[in-house]
């Protein structure tokens, strides 16, 4: 008796001091200014704006919230060298969760955000996009691609294509590219960015005309062994299969097939991209693999080459698109709260919101993932998809 | 003050835990009110309130019965879709979100212990491990069901599919479940007032059903199967009676877990939800319905709370966790305070104030 007494005053005590601690402390923001500039220099009149981010910076698909990160924060220091707005940016763990997405969120509100650079993913950027909605904050996402996390929402916006462009894009390359003449897809049917591209494609494949001879399916409890379905698509003489899913198990599936002396052609969609710089994966196995994305590392602009550079040099790592995706979004709002005149001190965060809505939908903006991107009144943003293939370990344009 | 020291320990406790509930709730109301909360531990109050309700009712299960179920987050899967579902469905016809609420919480309690009731048949005829990984498979089959379930409302009538949408919905229909994509655009309408009320009302259940007839006889098969069935205990009536009620809370646990997010999908309520809330009734002593309810509270805080340490957040997580369950289980540390405790008494004694038990 006296030992459960003693454990609910211990539980109770610590639960009051995380309680205490939930309003306190959270990670080091990047600071507006570099450090060899001192604080001083900057006029009085700087407007500064704090941009507050949420995706997965650990757990599974951890990957693509690094990527979004380590993108977005050189973007961040190249705007604040510029001199003119200085950007604030502080990214939250949501570990792809919805639950704690909604809490990244919360957390950010505390920390005085202005406005959000979106949640990375899209079954948690559905909860926070609804939740800025509400709230009015601006919300510019990099990579949620589910059309649900826009719709109905006048301030949601997608740096990325929408899920079912992505399908019947892939649908409308392989068709018009003549890639295969018999198509299988592998999917992952309990997870809704798989099942809404897959959708898609195949509504798509329908109307072209494309022959799907193979449909498999895996669910998160089985995506350790594929050995089933890839004997299915070899036995139905697939010579494309379609892998609409995020980038490990596709890797699990490259490993199997070529162990199962299977080389059809793979083509993929942005959820691949990450395959390259994930650890311990053989890159000569993802050789020929094509994956539908707007943005290739080895695109020989300027622009690109100087972002490939930095992020090599601070990462040491070839950026993926959603390093692209985070650096785009970042400029895109330092264009848009230039031009708007934007300024927290000023203006509240609904004030910020409508100015940025009417900024954004009427802009046009060049950046990494694309040249001359529009966005629509809905939040769909217009550029045109591109496939690239690995080749020597690298993303080639075709 | 006589008639509290009247009471027996468990009425006393039992008092205690509805007034350190309600204490809370008043405190936390008031700062509300009052706009002291901030958004993060505001957010936080309703999932708190549901994952209580579920450390409340595996509690039933785990603690009183002593039967290790694993598969509890597929009931609150069950209460989750059927009750969010429900309010949806009802949003054009009763205008009062307090209302719908209460319905989709009844529905989705109603679902669940329906369902409960139907898993408990086969699997409260099983014993020990056996029990537990027969409740297992059963959730990960209530989550692969649910995930892939398609419903709409047309024109009033309900559709279902399997697998693939086949609804054939006319423009005006409304799809409402898509498979693994889930329930969309859900109107938050849980409130931290509901989340109270039905921890108070699992409360009252448990507490009166530990206390009767039922209860004993539950914790007389609990304690030894044998004895009990030899002096006429129907063990399997009781068994499933408190399985369904444990079922049912945590389906009313789902129904406000789920209208308190804007999307819902059937993979949140997989193995490792199952875990959290053993973990919970485990962390806060089995029986022992305070205990669950801050161990639900800190370890639904915790994880939040340590965002401060950035990429070692799950870390210091899972090393406090550690830390909490060596201490709770250490000998040292229990003959310390159980020696402190005895010279209390002795005090008490030499003092001639009798010992109130």
């Amino acid at each position: 008796m006296n030992m459960k007494k003693f454990f609910a005053i211990f539980l109770a005590a610590m639960m009051i001091f995380s309680l205490a601690a939930c309003s306190g402390g959270s990670t080091e923001p990047v600071a507006p200014a570099d450090g060899d500039t001192p604080e001083g220099e900057l006029p009085e009149s700087t407007v500064q704006i704090h941009i507050g981010a949420t995706g997965p910076l650990t757990g599974g698909a951890a990957i693509y919230g690094q990527a979004v990160k380590n993108g977005a924060e050189i973007a961040v220091e190249e705007v604040n060298a510029m001199g003119g707005i200085q950007f604030i940016f502080q990214m939250e763990d949501d570990t792809h969760d919805p639950e704690k997405a909604e809490n990244a969120y919360n957390a950010l509100v505390d920390w005085g955000m202005d406005m959000m650079m979106g949640t990375v993913t899209s079954a948690p950027a559905e909860v926070t996009a609804a939740d800025a909605y509400a709230d009015r904050y601006f919300f510019l996402t990099p990579s949620a691609s589910s059309t649900n996390v826009i719709d109905g929402k006048d301030n949601i916006f997608q740096m990325c294509f929408t899920d079912p462009n992505q399908g019947s894009g892939s649908a409308t390359y392989i068709s018009e590219n003549n890639m295969g003449e018999k198509i299988a897809i592998i999917w992952k049917n309990d997870d809704s960015y798989s099942t809404g591209i897959r959708n898609t494609f195949v509504e798509k494949a329908g109307e072209l005309g494309l022959e799907i001879v193979a449909e498999q399916t895996f669910t998160e409890a089985t995506k350790t062994d594929f050995s089933v379905q890839i004997s299915k698509c070899q036995e139905a003489g697939a010579d494309l299969v379609f892998l609409p899913m995020y980038y490990e198990p596709a890797s699990l599936i490259l490993n199997q097939a070529n162990a199962a002396g299977y080389a059809p052609t793979w083509f993929g969609v942005d959820g691949m991209d990450g395959i390259l710089t994930m650890e311990g994966f053989d890159t000569s196995l993802a050789e020929g693999v094509v994956v539908l994305t707007p943005y290739s590392a080895d695109d020989e602009s300027a622009l690109n080459q100087n972002f490939v550079k930095k992020y090599q040099e601070k990462f040491g790592e070839i950026p993926n698109q959603f390093a692209a995706d985070g650096y785009d979004c970042i400029y895109a709002m330092y264009k848009a709260a230039t031009e708007a005149g934007i300024d927290p001190a000023s203006m509240d965060h609904e004030a910020i919101c409508d100015a940025m809505v009417a900024q954004f939908t009427s802009m046009t903006f060049d950046g990494l993932t694309g040249a001359s991107m529009t966005w629509g009144s809905d939040g769909t943003v217009s550029k045109l998809p591109n496939a690239v293939v690995i080749e020597n370990g690298a993303y080639v344009g075709m | 003050m006589n008639k509290l020291k009247g009471m027996n320990r468990t009425t006393r406790k039992n008092y205690l835990t509805y007034a350190l509930v309600i204490a809370a709730y008043v405190i936390l109301e008031a700062m509300m009110r009052g706009g002291g909360l901030k958004a993060a531990t505001k957010g936080m109050l309703v999932p708190i309130c549901a994952y209580i309700v579920m450390a409340l009712s595996l509690n039933l299960t785990v603690g009183v019965m002593g039967e290790l179920s694993l598969g509890h987050a597929g009931f609150m899967s069950v209460g989750a879709f059927t009750g969010t579902a429900a309010t949806m469905c009802l949003q054009a016809a009763i205008p009062s979100t307090g209302l719908r609420l209460c319905i989709g919480i009844v529905i989705g309690a109603v679902a669940a212990a329906i369902i409960g009731f139907l898993i408990g048949i086969p699997v409260l005829r099983l014993r020990g491990d056996y029990l537990a990984i027969v409740t297992l498979a059963f959730g990960e089959i209530i989550k692969s069901l649910v995930g892939n379930v398609y419903m709409g409302v047309d024109h009033g009538q309900l559709r279902f599919s399997m697998f693939t949408n086949e609804l054939n919905l006319s423009p005006e229909g409304k799809i409402i479940i898509e498979g693994a994509m889930g329930i969309r655009s859900i109107p938050k309408i849980a409130t931290f007032t509901a989340g109270f009320i039905l921890i108070m009302i699992s409360l009252v259940v448990i507490f009166h059903m530990v206390g009767s007839r039922s209860g004993r006889a539950i914790m007389a098969i609990r304690d030894n199967y044998i004895a009990a069935e030899s002096i006429g205990i129907p063990a399997f009536k009781y068994k499933i009676t408190a399985f369904t009620i444990s079922a049912a809370m945590a389906g009313a646990a789902g129904a406000l877990f789920g209208n308190n997010y804007s999307s819902l999908i059937a993979n949140k309520f997989n193995i490792d939800t199952s875990i959290l809330i053993l973990v919970f009734v485990v962390l806060g002593g089995q029986g022992n319905m305070l205990g669950s309810i801050i161990a639900a509270a800190a370890l639904t805080i915790l994880p939040e709370a340590l965002r401060g340490f950035a990429d070692y957040r799950m870390l210091m997580y899972a090393v406090i966790l550690i830390a909490v369950m060596l201490v709770s289980n250490n000998a040292k540390i229990k003959d310390v305070l159980k020696n402190a405790a005895e010279k209390r008494t002795e005090k008490k004694l030499a003092k001639g104030g009798a010992a109130d038990e």
